[in-house]
């Protein structure tokens, strides 16, 4: 026999503020099914969940309905809930009537609570015909890959390997380091970057674990969390690795600001990297400089901040001057991104070392005019208000940071998504920064987001950190909401398998025909599949025909009860 | 095998990330909390820019991630009395503050709280509203466990009243509980005390403490809050009239060589998100920010400055505030200050409310700490992370940082580090590159 019990949430005044909570429960305890209907201040803190738990048990409930926010965040923890409470979690159904009903609806309190209640009636008619699933479990193969050799990717490796985990590195360059082995001398702490690479490198080449694949790049990419197969290419022979997770870090490179302040026009203009590799020379011959930070960044079409640029410009500005106490160098910018206590300081030493700083607005962009051996670059200085000419040796453009052309092919291999710029979109912004939202494939370092070189690190061990959690574990459990053939009714037309943006489903053989078969461990319960299925033989569980036909008939039901 | 330990000290977001990861990566972690409840500043905040997430909706479920994980031990209430020992072998010892409750028989019920006749101003609602002596700092604290504050209680200090004992039915209270000293031993130590808000009374200039209607940015978010003390209704302090203005000022004691030199680098983007919040629930209030550089080198985050600016109608004034001081009467504030370029000129505007945004400093702890684990601080009171290849190593082996204790840093960029410190615990547990 059905025991619904329905918990209606205030989230403080989130909720409870739009939604008369007492009269959403007060319907809901009328609803078919409900034996029990409640409220609380917030659910989700110990003392919600403990009375939900309480009421499963007083009430010897079988399904549980909440009425809160949203299943993105708090699904995980009423599911567990459930769980402790002693029934399974996926007997548990989840209503938003705070995104969808009090937020949205935040000035007009009756229209949210009317909805709440369609909204509730709706999820107790699901509720009613939910059934028991069971989660599988997957064993998890013992061995990670890591994309891309540069500072990044090098961590991520290294600390791998130090947890005692096989590594393979793909690397398509025929060396490691990536972007770090132009940059010399590492700011804002002045740190040699060959002597951190070589450090990092040897952590690889002094571990029998490790597999470095140079001149490789990655082929194909099969399977899910826990048992992933990896095509290698590398030169003419393919190479397959197993592996339990993937760690990306295939980093980025620096704009070419192509018809930007005569880039291709003068050889006296170049960018902030050309710059580092000249100062990485002995030769270093140049007086006067200026250096135009966001070039080509923070202007429409590429709207973001590169994070690092402006460190680099002052790091190298001390450089120059280091080598060259005479030389004049100016730094054109419109704001100093110094953050945090060592790259302000960093700002601080080059202004008392004389370091001329110049703001300008995008509305006057400074211009550059050709002169012998040099450039002329006249300049709006906005602080001053008034126009300035300088007279330059050498013309640093710094650029930003943009994604590999490449990027596109990598996220495809790996079915993960980009942002608008290219760089690879995390899990959550906030909460999940090294994890996609595919399980078992983690990002870090400047393949994410410029970052620098230290943040890189750190990143790189964040997703060893997590890669290493299932790998330690030895095994992960699957998801039950998969798709499910009724082999009976399926044609084997193959529009499924087209359909499916996991690969997870195959034509094999059943009984003496063909029939779909969907590979739970790869299947991420996104329904595309059921709704490309002409014969109906495709279910959902968790969200079957009859469940959401049972919730139309609901919204039908109380919607027309409410106009009589 | 028994469990390798790690002591995760301080259990705001980053230590409660460290702790989540290290606890799934199979060790025991023991989370030690100075305050009653686990959460840190993310607790207090309204919503999280750049994404605008509502903060406790995302952090609450972490929070109790950690009081049902079976390998997460929680000492809230609690600091840290000694370390002996050195990597691979720390002893630890831990003292429970005396919170004069059993805490196995409360159920936070909230009978004593109703009855103690004791008010002190709220830290969690930065001091905008009051609690008891007996008090859960806020609904969704882990654990849900009251505490009584002894330096308000007028049982602890008077020796009369006593009326929560008699109210609570669980018999729960206890006035002769003592601290109780834990010791424990453990293989890596990690660091996550996070930062204080600089005091802005002790820049006069700004108002603060003069004016009524100065306020700093973490108050605001608990005006914002929708479980706040205004219910989320911006109000102004004074007379709690809805303001027609507002003005937010930057690097209130950052970037100042007269007070913290450093940039506290996320209040650029917090105060444009608050301005997004205020016009949100204030459609006709004016903003503007008062700046020096517009820092916003995070994803998304010149993005959510342009909306700000164009969408929201918040002007962005590039100027450092000279003087701020009570407008006429009791209400409001005048502030002067110089606008830019050549033809730069003083000017005086009235404001309905002003927000501060003050330096973001060191736990006070720190230097204690540093001295109990001999590690090194660096010239501002962060722990010391010298060396590049390991960047959340301090100066001590098998003492780890992460979050704000390590410099400034916001909630992603935390998330990050605290994973990065369970994967550098595991590698010195499992013996790698020391
Ligand atoms: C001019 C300049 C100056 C800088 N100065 C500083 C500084 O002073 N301080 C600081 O901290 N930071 C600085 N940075 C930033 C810093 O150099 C980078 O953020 C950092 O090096 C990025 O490291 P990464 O490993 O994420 O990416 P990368 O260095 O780009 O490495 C990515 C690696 O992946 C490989 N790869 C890419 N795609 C594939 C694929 N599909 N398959 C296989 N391999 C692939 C690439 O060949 C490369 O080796 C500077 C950057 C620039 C441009
Ligand atoms: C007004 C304001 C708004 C903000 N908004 C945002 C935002 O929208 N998005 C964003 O990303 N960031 C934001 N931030 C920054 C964000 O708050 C921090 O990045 C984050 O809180 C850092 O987390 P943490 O765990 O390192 O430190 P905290 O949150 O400070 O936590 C530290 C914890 O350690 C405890 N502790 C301290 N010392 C000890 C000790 N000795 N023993 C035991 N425990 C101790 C403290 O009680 C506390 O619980 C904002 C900051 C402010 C001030
Ligand atoms: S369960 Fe969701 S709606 Fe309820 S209090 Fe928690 S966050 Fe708010």
């Amino acid at each position: 026999m059905l025991r619904i019990g329905v918990f209606v949430c205030h989230c403080g005044h989130n909720i409870a503020s739009a939604v008369d909570v007492d009269e959403v429960v007060e319907f809901a305890r009328k609803l078919p099914g409900v034996v029990y209907a409640g409220q609380n201040l917030y659910s989700c803190s110990q003392e919600g969940l403990g009375s939900i738990k309480k009421s499963i048990e007083d009430n010897d409930l079988n399904r549980v309905v909440v009425a809160a926010c949203t299943p993105r965040t708090h699904e995980p923890l009423f599911r567990r809930a459930c769980e402790q409470a002693g029934i399974n979690k996926y007997l548990f159904e989840f209503v938003n009537i705070r995104e969808h009903c009090s937020w949205i609806h935040a000035k007009e309190p009756e229209a949210a609570t009317g909805k709440a209640k369609k909204l509730v009636a709706m999820g107790v008619a699901k509720a009613s015909l939910l059934e028991p699933q069971e989660e599988g479990e997957s064993a998890v193969i013992p061995r990670a890959v890591v994309i891309g050799a540069g500072i990044s990717g090098l961590a991520a490796a290294a600390s791998l390997l130090d947890q005692g985990i096989e590594t393979h590195i793909i690397e398509s360059k025929n060396c490691v380091g990536g972007l770090l082995r132009e940059v010399a001398v590492i700011g804002p702490e002045d740190i040699d970057s060959r002597n951190l690479i070589n450090s990092l490198e040897k952590r690889l080449t002094s571990s029998p674990k490790a597999h470095l694949h140079l001149n490789s790049r990655v082929k194909e990419v099969k399977g899910f969390v826990g048992n992933f197969e990896v095509t290698i290419a590398k030169g003419d022979e393919d190479i397959t690795v197993q592996a339990g997770a993937i760690i990306v870090a295939t980093g980025t490179r620096e704009f070419q600001p192509a018809g930007e302040y005569g880039f291709d026009e003068y050889p006296a203009v170049i960018t902030q990297l050309e710059l580092e590799r000249r100062l990485a020379k002995s030769d270093f011959a140049a007086s006067r400089m200026a250096i135009i930070n966001c070039a080509g960044s923070r202007q429409p079409g590429r709207e973001y901040c590169s994070r690092v640029c402006c460190n680099a410009s002052l790091k190298n500005a001390l450089r120059i001057l280091d080598k060259n106490p005479d030389a004049q160098v100016t730094i054109l910018h419109r704001d100093i991104m110094s953050c945090g206590a060592a790259a302000e300081e960093l700002y601080r030493r080059a202004s008392e070392r004389g370091v001329r700083f110049v703001r300008y607005g995008l509305e006057k962009r400074p211009q550059v005019h050709a002169k012998e051996n040099g450039v002329v670059l006249e300049a709006f200085d906005e602080t001053l208000d008034e126009t300035i000419d300088l007279d330059l040796d050498l013309l640093i453009l710094a650029t930003p940071l943009v994604p590999p052309e490449d990027s596109v092919e990598t996220g495809k291999h790996l079915k993960v998504p980009r942002d608008k710029y290219g760089f690879f979109l995390e899990a959550h912004v906030k909460l999940r920064p090294v994890e996609f939202a595919t399980d078992g494939v983690f990002v870090c370092g400047s393949a994410r987001w410029p970052v620098s070189a230290r943040e890189c690190i750190w990143q790189g061990q964040a997703a060893a950190a997590k890669a290493s959690i299932p790998i330690s574990e030895g095994k992960v459990r699957i998801e039950a909401i998969t798709a499910e053939v009724d082999p009976d009714r399926c044609a084997a037309c193959g529009n499924c398998v087209l359909a499916c943006p996991y690969e997870a489903i195959e034509i094999v053989e059943h009984l003496d025909t063909m029939a779909a078969k969907v590979n739970e461990a790869q299947c991420k319960g996104c329904g595309t599949c059921v709704a490309a299925c002409h014969n109906d033989a495709i279910q959902q569980k968790g969200f079957s025909s009859r469940q959401l036909g049972a919730m139309i008939d609901a919204l039908i039901r109380t919607a027309t009860e409410g106009t009589q | 095998m028994e469990k390798k330990r790690v002591v995760v000290i301080g259990g705001g977001i980053a230590g409660i990330q460290a702790s989540l990861d290290l606890a799934d990566r199979g060790y025991e972690v023991h989370i030690v909390e100075k305050s009653p409840s686990i959460g840190g500043h993310m607790a207090q905040l309204d919503k999280t820019f750049p994404t605008n997430d509502c903060s406790m909706c995302i952090l609450s479920p972490k929070m109790i991630s950690c009081a049902d994980h079976a390998n997460v031990v929680l000492h809230t209430y609690s600091e840290l009395e000694s370390v002996e020992g050195s990597f691979p072998d720390f002893k630890v010892t831990i003292r429970e503050k005396a919170r004069f409750i059993d805490t196995d028989r409360c159920t936070a019920c909230g009978d004593c709280i109703a009855k103690c006749p004791v008010k002190v101003p709220s830290e969690f609602e930065e001091g905008l509203s009051k609690r008891k002596a007996v008090y859960l700092p806020f609904p969704q604290a882990v654990p849900r466990k009251v505490t009584i504050d002894k330096k308000h209680c007028r049982m602890l200090t008077q020796e009369k009243c006593g009326v929560c004992k008699k109210a609570c039915q669980a018999g729960a209270v206890d006035f002769e509980q003592e601290d109780a000293i834990i010791e424990l031993r453990a293989s890596v130590i990690v660091l996550a005390t996070g930062f204080d808000l600089m005091d802005a009374a002790a820049m006069p200039q700004y108002g603060y403490g003069i004016c009524k209607d100065v306020v700093t940015s973490l108050q605001l978010e608990r005006l914002l809050s929708a479980s706040g003390p205004s219910n989320g209704h911006l109000r102004r302090p004074s007379d709690d009239k809805e303001p027609r203005n507002l003005g937010f000022i930057q690097c209130v004691g950052s970037r100042d060589s007269k007070a913290r030199n450093y940039c506290s680098s996320v209040c650029c983007m917090y105060a444009t998100k608050e301005s997004i919040l205020a016009r949100e629930h204030a459609p006709d209030v004016e903003i503007a920010i008062f700046y020096m550089d517009m820092r916003a080198t995070g994803k998304g985050f010149q993005e959510f400055v342009s909306r700000a600016r164009d969408i929201y109608g918040v002007r962005y004034v590039r100027s450092r505030p000279a003087k701020i001081q009570p407008a006429n009467g009791d209400s409001g504030v005048l502030m002067s200050y110089e606008t830019r370029g050549a033809a730069g000129e003083s000017k005086t505007e009235e404001f309905d409310l002003i927000v501060l945004c003050p330096a973001l400093t060191p736990s006070t702890n720190n230097t204690d700490l540093a001295e109990k684990l001999d590690v090194e601080l660096d010239g501002e009171g962060f722990f010391r992370t010298p060396d590049i290849a390991h960047p959340v190593d301090t100066t001590g082996k098998g003492i780890l940082v992460c979050g704000f204790a390590s410099g400034p840093i916001d909630i992603p960029d935390s998330v990050s580090q605290a994973s990065a410190v369970a994967a550098r615990a595991a590698e010195l547990i499992s013996g790698g590159e020391r």
